[in-house]
């Protein structure tokens, strides 16, 4: 019974784990065939500044866009757990980018921050160009993906939230305690082997972030090095350039960047996240 | 009176929740609105200094002009044929592999159940370029197998379902095999039927993150006849430029199948995303 997932694993994951592998120490020649060439590509990434900008750029959209979205979905959660009025509704409200293709989402982005007729400038009174200037490009990105994922972080939050029982916030209340010392003694540790999975989920995915930033900026946009990802990146080598090889090169170091990021999460989760509950 | 100070500041807590999530609820709504106003204007109006915000006449061309574009009907059903043959396939496989990996004893079962996990923490673009060659080399690009074919398979689902089958308990199939099921039967006509609100979870997972998916339908269907809906889109993009109106009625186009989904089993939704969350 566990033969059609296994097979279909083996043939659709592992073996092209082990190719990506091998190509990225292979060289693209005419015809798709390959030819064996040791570190060469990863030689050239490392040698090429649009590289180093690339993981800069994924990991600054990281710094930008993972601690103000958790933040901001843990206080959507914690309200939506009060005792508020249409609680459904707005949990609904919230969730709504996540049903909506990241293509169609980012689209109606790009026309707000459009910097001569965009909506964004035109409410802050301001003339930015957002989506051509290479400061405020990565920000706007930041922000949709924000604005993307707080309902979908803010749904998981609020399902930690509510597993903890209301008789610790009774004692709390009886002992004197304010609601910001309530929120730093009670709320928080005790959500926080939640907050940890999603604080993770998160990363993982804005390390790979590549849609939203695919269609927010064109590839003919000269801001392009200012925001690609490594995954944009990527795909430009692979598919559209057609260095296969030198693409997997990147994939091989973006999948390491998540490894690195993710065990050090692992290692200091020991200081802030509370098991014994 | 100090009863009444705490019963005031708690008013005022109340007021600031509803204010913090009325602004909220503004801000995430307001995109979809402004998509919807966008697309009622003419693109002279859309262009205006200051812009309006309710079109002047509604102006219908832009979706008669979003329609000529782009083949809709080829992109709404490539979207639903791949995202029904991902549903189906780890609904199917991974409640066969979720049972036996929960409830039956076999050899190499936990080296299995590793590879099945190492799978889980590997972001898809790893497997790209050789999932595509492979399917290149086969001349099998360009099809609706193409699009279903990094999701034959799901181990998440496969780990997601063994959880479900877990928690039912062991009496229950025992129970099938003194009443003559024999294992197949006891899977089919006993267990699987427990595992409702799981598969629909399942379901909702696998459908939400097929239909979002971009980069892969964008490199394996260059024919704009077998995209899906997303990749169709950003070759909207590339042809309408500027014209933001069309752009947001090929937008509002690509959303209302999900949407209209989404506004049905809103409930099953968030619930069926919450219980899969953590992936």
């Amino acid at each position: 019974m566990v033969a059609p997932t296994i097979i279909g694993l083996l043939v659709l994951n592992y073996y092209p784990l082990i190719q990506t592998i091998i190509l990225s120490f292979s060289k693209t020649k005419t015809f798709g065939a390959m030819e064996f060439n040791g570190l060469n590509n990863y030689i050239d990434m490392f040698q090429s500044p649009e590289f180093w900008k690339a993981t800069w750029n994924t990991i600054l959209f990281c710094i930008l866009t993972v601690p103000v979205g958790i933040i901001l979905a843990l206080l959507v959660a914690i309200l939506l757990n009060a005792k508020v009025k249409f609680k459904g509704g707005f949990r609904a409200i919230y969730f709504l980018p996540m049903v909506c293709a990241p293509a169609a989402i980012a689209m109606v982005w790009r026309w707000m921050f459009n910097g001569e007729y965009g909506i964004i400038n035109a409410i802050l009174g301001v003339k930015i160009n957002w989506l051509t200037n290479p400061q405020t490009a990565i920000i706007a990105c930041a922000i949709v993906a924000i604005w993307s994922s707080i309902g979908y972080d803010a749904v998981l939050l609020l399902s930690g939230l509510q597993g903890i029982s209301k008789s610790y916030y009774e004692a709390a209340r009886i002992d004197g305690a304010g609601r910001i010392k309530q929120f730093f003694s009670i709320t928080l540790p005790m959500i926080s082997p939640t907050l940890f999975v999603t604080l993770i989920m998160r990363m993982m995915a804005s390390l790979k972030v590549y849609d939203l930033i695919y269609m927010m900026v064109d590839q003919s946009n000269p801001v392009l090095p200012d925001v690609q990802s490594l995954m944009y990146l990527f795909y430009r080598e692979a598919f559209v350039a057609g260095n296969k090889g030198y693409a997997s090169a990147i994939v091989v170091w973006t999948i390491l960047l998540i490894g690195i990021v993710t065990v050090v999460q692992f290692i200091g989760q020991k200081k802030w996240v509370n098991y014994d509950v | 009176m100090k009863q009444k100070s705490i019963k005031g500041s708690r008013n005022v807590a109340t007021i600031l929740t509803y204010v913090f999530l009325i602004l909220g609820s503004a801000i995430m709504i307001f995109p979809f609105l402004w998509m919807i106003l966008t697309s009622l204007k003419s693109l002279a109006e859309s262009t205006q200094i200051p812009p309006t915000i309710f079109p002047a006449v509604p102006y219908f061309s832009n979706f008669a002009d979003a329609l000529t574009s782009l083949p809709f009907a080829n992109l709404y059903v490539n979207t639903i044929l791949m995202v029904l043959a991902r549903v189906i396939c780890a609904i199917v496989f991974s409640s066969m592999a979720g049972y036996a990996f929960a409830k039956l004893n076999f050899k190499g079962k936990n080296l299995l159940f590793t590879l099945i996990l190492v799978q889980m923490m590997m972001p898809s673009q790893i497997f790209v370029i050789p999932q595509y060659e492979m399917l290149a080399s086969v001349s099998m690009t360009e099809s609706i197998f193409a699009l279903v074919f990094p999701g034959l398979v799901s181990a998440f689902g496969t780990f997601f379902l063994r959880q479900a089958y877990l928690g039912i308990p062991n009496e229950i199939g025992e129970a099938a095999y003194l009443d003559g099921c024999n294992q197949w039967q006891a899977f089919t006509k006993v267990m699987l039927p427990l595992t409702g609100t799981s598969v629909a979870a399942l379901t909702i997972f696998t459908a939400v993150f097929a239909y979002a998916d971009l980069m892969w339908p964008l490199v394996v269907n260059t024919d704009i006849n077998l995209m899906t809906l997303s990749s169709g889109l950003a070759t909207l993009k590339g042809q309408f430029m500027t014209n933001y109106p069309v752009l947001m009625a090929g937008s509002l186009f690509a959303m209302v199948p999900m949407l209209i989904l989404y506004l049905i089993f809103q409930r099953q939704f968030i619930e069926g995303i919450a219980l899969t969350g953590g992936k």
